[in-house]
């Protein structure tokens, strides 16, 4: 008998390749464990999970799958996912098109209108460059951004980049590039966050505080 | 600063120590294989973050264990302090100094410094120029936060930048708009590392001098200096590095910049490496540690913790003595010291009356000795 060494995790077992009862349930496993996060052993409980729903349900699930891959594709302008041509940011009267944000990806946008207090457009750059990991500006919407700001009618154009060395690399990259379309060019302030003990702050963030101090509006 | 006590657990051929420390020397003597040094790699794991001899946290655990621990409580400008490391396999490792966790590793590094004198130090002379910077590297950091966080951004930077123009070759594009960001990013941050590492060579050559001149009993000249390339203007590294970019493109890497600096050795007007002898060669490294040892101390008020591994491989008894009695002088702090010869250290002391603690190191077992009488 095969005796487990005595730092096995349970966990350990799962990496092995194990026989599952049915090929069905080995390939849908295959598929759970392609999505970011999901190891193996997670896969197998989700799709165990599946097995236990009413059919129907499971057919919902996989119908607003495909549904959803799809009816949904990048806006014409700001690249933002929609259903229509246009997303309703961009056709929402409303909103200031003189101003545009630009951000990483969806999820940095639906945070910065999250706070509601943003009334302008956005761009969504689909990545940050990093040559290590092969994104160049050509994996990215820069041309279009480039061009969109070429056509006119944008003021500023607000560079809400991650505070990391990829990030201000395509900030930079941006900027260099975007130097022709004559529009204001900003970015997000970067410093001691809100309802933070100065103490407790990196010297990073504390020296970018310093540098980048305002005129104190009472 | 003092060590002045030392747990280890599962740590290398160590099931369990428990080791009081003396203030000034600590000796460790036993066979080979028996776990003398290892005990001097749990303090360098503490003031480091790392062992000296493997880099991966997962081969320093005893085998067949399922963790580590190596935990020691210093004395450092009178305040009391514990770090301790944790390993456990197939996880990150566990830093904490005073229970705290710490997320950045390198905000640890320097303020528990220690020196090692170790007998494959000679490859600091024989190896390629990578050793030399690290080396020099591992000095400034233990004084200088902003060297090292601007080190750690130089070297992720020339990651990027590098496999970018592999990425050029590979698919024979050139685009110099975008490397331009990237060496935009490194030339402030290279000027920072090229002004603190000529200050620091320049700081350090005197007290270098003087040290070796003591070991080697004034026998001969020897020098040391920074070669370099870029200087520590932003501007002109950022030209250098726009200069040689038809270069960087044909080697598909980044050709200019601090990642190629170099420390040279000489023996009077020859290079040490290819021309002292082996016997030079020690010498010189072992001055090199002492005088990086009062360097740290100056730069940072504390005095550092000696690891000497095997000092008798470096240099003759006659040089170990005149080192041992600067130990009783103050030049030193706390020391260290692993021997094969049970005797040899311990008679050493014993006319400078220095507070010598022996311990018998057998099979990861260490057992105080009591303090040989000569």
């Amino acid at each position: 008998m095969y005796v487990l060494p005595r730092w096995s995790h349970p966990a350990i077992l799962y990496l092995r390749p194990v026989q599952l009862p049915s090929r069905l349930i080995e390939a849908a496993v295959d598929q759970m464990a392609t999505l970011p996060g999901i190891g193996r052993r997670t896969a197998l409980r989700l799709v165990l999970h599946m097995l236990a729903r009413d059919e129907d349900r499971v057919r919902d699930f996989a119908e607003a799958m495909v549904a959803m891959r799809s009816g949904v594709k990048p806006c014409g302008t700001c690249h933002n996912p929609t259903e229509e041509e246009t997303c309703n940011l961009c056709a929402n009267p409303h909103r200031d098109d003189a101003t545009v944000c630009v951000v990483e990806d969806v999820r940095d946008l639906l945070a910065l209108e999250s706070i509601g207090e943003y009334r302008g457009l956005y761009h969504v750059l689909g990545g940050v460059i990093s040559p290590m990991d092969g994104v160049g500006p050509a994996d990215l919407t820069v041309d279009a951004l480039v061009s969109r700001a070429a056509e006119g009618g944008i003021k500023e154009i607000i560079l809400a980049l991650p505070a990391s060395m990829e990030g201000d690399t395509t900030a930079f990259y941006l900027a260099k590039r975007l130097v022709e379309s004559e529009c204001m060019l900003t970015t997000l302030a970067r410093g001691v966050s809100v309802g933070e003990a100065l103490q407790y702050a990196d010297e990073a963030t504390l020296s970018s505080s310093l540098l980048n101090r305002l005129p104190y509006k009472g | 600063m003092l060590l002045k006590h030392l747990h280890l657990v599962h740590f290398k051929n160590h099931s369990g120590a428990d080791v009081s420390l003396g203030p000034q020397v600590n000796c460790f003597l036993g066979d080979n294989g028996s776990g003398k040094t290892n005990v001097l790699d749990a303090v360098h794991y503490l003031c480091f973050c790392k062992s000296y001899f493997n880099p991966i946290d997962g081969q320093n655990i005893a085998h067949g264990e399922p963790f580590m621990l190596v935990q020691g409580d210093f004395e450092r400008l009178e305040v009391e302090e514990r770090v301790s490391c944790g390993v456990k396999r197939g996880a990150k490792k566990q830093f904490k100094r005073n229970d705290k966790p710490y997320t950045r590793l390198a905000d640890h590094i320097g303020r528990f410094p220690a020196v090692m004198i170790a007998p494959d130090d000679a490859a600091l002379i024989q190896e390629g120029s990578e050793m030399r910077r690290k080396w020099m590297d591992a000095v400034i950091s233990q004084y200088d936060r902003a060297y090292l966080d601007a080190l750690i951004d130089v070297n992720k930077s020339l990651v990027q930048r590098n496999a970018l123009l592999r990425y050029f070759a590979e698919n024979r594009t050139f685009d110099a708009s975008l490397l331009a960001p990237w060496d935009a990013r490194i030339a402030p941050k290279a000027a920072v590392i090229a002004k603190a590492r000529k200050a620091f060579v320049d700081d350090f050559l005197p007290g270098f001098l003087s040290t070796y001149a003591e070991i080697s009993g004034g026998a001969e000249e020897v020098g040391l200096s920074l070669t370099t390339h870029v200087n520590d203007d932003p501007e002109a590294i950022a030209a250098k590095m726009h200069q040689a970019q038809d270069e960087d493109r044909r080697l598909r890497r980044t050709t200019v910049g601090i990642h190629k600096d170099d420390v040279v050795f000489t023996l009077g007007t020859h290079a040490l490496k290819r021309f002292g002898s082996q016997g030079q060669q020690k010498s010189f490294v072992v001055a090199l540690r002492l005088a990086q040892l009062a360097f740290i101390e100056q730069a940072t008020g504390v005095k550092p913790i000696l690891l000497l591994d095997d000092i008798f491989d470096k240099i003759d008894e006659k040089r170990v003595e005149a080192l041992m009695k600067r130990v009783t002088n103050g030049t030193f702090g706390q020391v260290f010291i692993t021997d094969t010869h049970l005797g040899r250290i311990p008679d050493m002391f014993a006319s400078t009356g220095a507070d010598v603690r022996v311990f018998e190191v057998h099979q990861g077992e260490v057992k105080v000795q009591t303090p040989s009488k000569a």
